[in-house]
């Protein structure tokens, strides 16, 4: 009974009510969003690569070493020499490495040159090992194995051909053309960076590089079937897996004191925790910042109710008249708030689900975060019962106002 | 001596609001009721006549219960109501005491069905009350059931006074309590709901009590009381 006077009276203001409600959406969505983002970027940060022991590459920090080799961001500052990555293959604790070499762009994804250890040894989220969708990995110079993403994006089959242009932008000055590389292989969607990948051979990038004429020598010596050789001087970074886990710190510590060539070698674990602490700071930050938001909207609501509890004093006598307890009065001002609160909150928890719908397309595109829409989770209703908590404190200020008022004032209106 | 049955009855009461101004405790309280002795028979119709300011509000809100004598005892229907806790003294208002305001006494964003269930919520705990019920007394207050469904700020003032009576009527009180229910009212519709008022105190066998300062009205009446009279605190303030 008191629930339909309360959404009556709710209906009855529905300017105030509607405006208070809107700044609640907006606060409360915010939270969900930043809280969801929080999780699923730890996730989706955690999947991405798996199984490897050890990243190698030139010597930078060890988040920037983690951010272009494994997530493809940012752009690495120097190359490791092909003599290097000899040596190391040739280690008896290495059990299989990968070299990987960037730079280079296809229409706003990124292309990776490496060899078909990576089909073979990469792995991402439990050990999962790459799985290929449709056709081969890299036989051939000019080969490319895509992940579904870009094939999906650029509509791409097996058999179409590729042009690369130098850097990351869409349209490039520096388009190499005539380096017709064409599709072989099609990945499965793995939900990391790799679905954004083109995927080409050390060598064919490298021939990519050469002029017009030595390109054209080398598609003729492809064609007449002989046996092309292209020096590949240096690689960006390697991924490599070790025998035995026991020799992990001895060989990281062996490479980062190389004396032939500085390198730096990191353990992803590691290095995602430390890249974790940095991010996570400004999240833990962007939580506060989301929390005062709604402290403050929530005070909106506050401010809004009290303002009528003083026009409402003849509602109040006359309900105190028909024999209502003092304590109804403090009720229907808590419903309405809590009414209010929780109708807000469920429209925020539609709308961010509708967000991350559309949203997790373009940060997958262009942050390479994988964004899993599981916002009906029991976190978000965690959330949500904060905030009802949270209505509930902070509307006892116009309920007990509003309760001392019809004490004071009993039947008495004026 | 016949035993008469008493619908109210105040027994050397007091009543004082806390004085903001006082400077000691001594004289912290000052009085605004002060009754020694007063009776009102069961299913009599009283008129209480009284200048604004002569305790007339606070005198209404010490029988209903919704305040307390800060000293002696106030009877109801033969109860020790003033000795009850306030949610039992909510209970018995709303169960045996009908009020009608001087205006505002509906709420207005509920329809006048839902202002005259809500009695029915609060003094019977029916969820619904039977419409029959509501339809029927609505008509012997010259109420179309049309209005029924229309908001309560959509009525005019004279017949918001009458859903005020309805919907005091809906428990069958035993004590009708009116405070100044003509001063917003022009002249024949005073008289129409005098004359209302009158037949349903008849019909439904109510004690009534009349709060107003217009004596042209004491003539409807079997008793006329000046407040002035039963009230020593004010005689004394004078």
């Amino acid at each position: 009974m008191i629930l339909s006077i309360a959404i009556k009276s709710l209906n009855h203001r529905l300017t105030a009510v509607l405006l208070t409600m809107l700044s609640i959406i907006v606060s409360v969505s915010l939270l969900l969003s930043v809280e969801h983002l929080r999780i699923q970027a730890k996730d989706s940060f955690g999947r991405t690569i798996s199984g490897v022991d050890l990243i190698v590459g030139a010597p930078t920090g060890q988040s920037n070493l983690l951010l272009y080799s494994v997530f493809r961001i940012g752009n690495p500052t120097n190359n490791v020499s092909w003599d290097s990555y000899q040596a190391l293959a040739k280690l008896p604790s290495v059990k299989w490495i990968i070299p990987i070499a960037l730079g280079d762009s296809h229409r706003g994804f990124r292309v990776l040159g490496t060899t078909n250890d990576y089909f073979q040894h990469f792995q991402y989220g439990s050990k999962q090992p790459l799985v290929m969708a449709q056709g081969t990995s890299l036989v051939s110079t000019f080969d490319a194995v895509i992940g579904s993403g870009v094939a999906k994006k650029l509509n791409y089959q097996i058999g179409d051909e590729i042009e690369m242009s130098h850097g990351l932008a869409d349209v490039s000055f520096t388009k190499h053309s005539d380096s017709p590389f064409i599709v072989k292989g099609i990945l499965e969607p793995t939900g990391t960076p790799v679905d954004q990948t083109i995927h080409v051979s050390l060598e064919g990038l490298e021939a990519a590089h050469k002029s017009e004429s030595e390109i054209h020598e080398i598609l003729h010596q492809i064609e007449a079937g002989e046996q092309v050789d292209i020096d590949v001087d240096s690689v960006t970074a390697m991924f490599i897996g070790l025998n035995s886990k026991m020799q992990l710190f001895q060989l990281q510590r062996g490479i980062n004191q190389y004396k032939k060539e500085p390198m730096l070698a990191i353990i992803p674990g590691v290095a995602f925790a430390e890249l974790w602490q940095l991010v996570g700071n400004v999240e833990s930050l962007l939580l506060f910042i989301s929390a005062l938001i709604l402290f403050s909207s929530l005070l909106g609501l506050a401010t809004m109710l009290l303002t009528t509890v003083r026009e409402r004093r003849q509602e109040m006598a006359v309900l105190r008249a028909i024999g209502a307890h003092s304590r109804v009065v403090f009720l229907l001002i808590q419903m309405e708030a809590m009414l209010l609160s929780l109708t807000a909150s469920v429209i925020a928890l539609v709308l961010v689900w509708l967000g991350f719908q559309f949203g997790a397309k373009w940060l997958s595109a262009e942050y390479g975060l994988f964004i899993e829409n599981s916002i009906f989770g029991l976190r978000s209703l965690a959330i949500i019962g904060i905030v009802s908590g949270a209505t509930f404190l902070i509307a006892c200020i116009p309920a007990i106002s509003a309760y001392r008022q019809s004490i004071q004032n009993g039947l008495t209106s004026k | 001596m016949t035993t008469k049955r008493w619908s109210i009855e105040f027994d050397n009461v007091t009543f004082g609001y806390p004085n903001q101004n006082a400077a000691s405790l001594a004289d912290c309280q000052s009085l605004t009721i002060d009754i020694k002795k007063w009776q009102v028979e069961e299913n009599q119709n009283v008129f209480i006549s009284g200048q604004s300011g002569s305790g007339k509000s606070t005198l209404l809100n010490l029988i209903c219960g919704t305040l307390k004598p800060t000293s002696g005892t106030i009877s109801i229907l033969g109860q020790a109501f003033s000795e009850l806790s306030e949610g039992k003294r909510d209970r018995f208002r709303a169960e045996h005491i009908g009020v009608v305001f001087q205006q505002f006494n509906l709420i207005p964003y509920l329809s006048v069905k839902q202002n005259i269930e809500l009695a029915a919520y609060f003094g019977k705990g029916l969820k619904i009350a039977p419409s029959e019920t509501i339809i029927n007394i609505c008509n012997q207050l010259n109420l179309p059931s049309a209005l029924l469904q229309k908001p309560a700020s959509q009525l005019s003032v004279g017949q918001q006074q009458r859903v005020a009576i309805a919907r005091a009527l809906i428990n069958q009180p035993e004590l009708l309590i009116v405070d100044e229910p003509t001063s917003a009212l022009d002249t024949s519709a005073r008289d129409s709901f005098m004359q209302l008022l009158m037949d349903s105190a008849k019909r439904y066998q109510f004690t009534l009590l009349f709060v107003s300062h217009d004596l042209s009205l004491a003539h409807y009446f079997e008793k006329h009381i000046k407040l002035a009279d039963i009230n020593q605190a004010w005689e004394a303030s004078e």
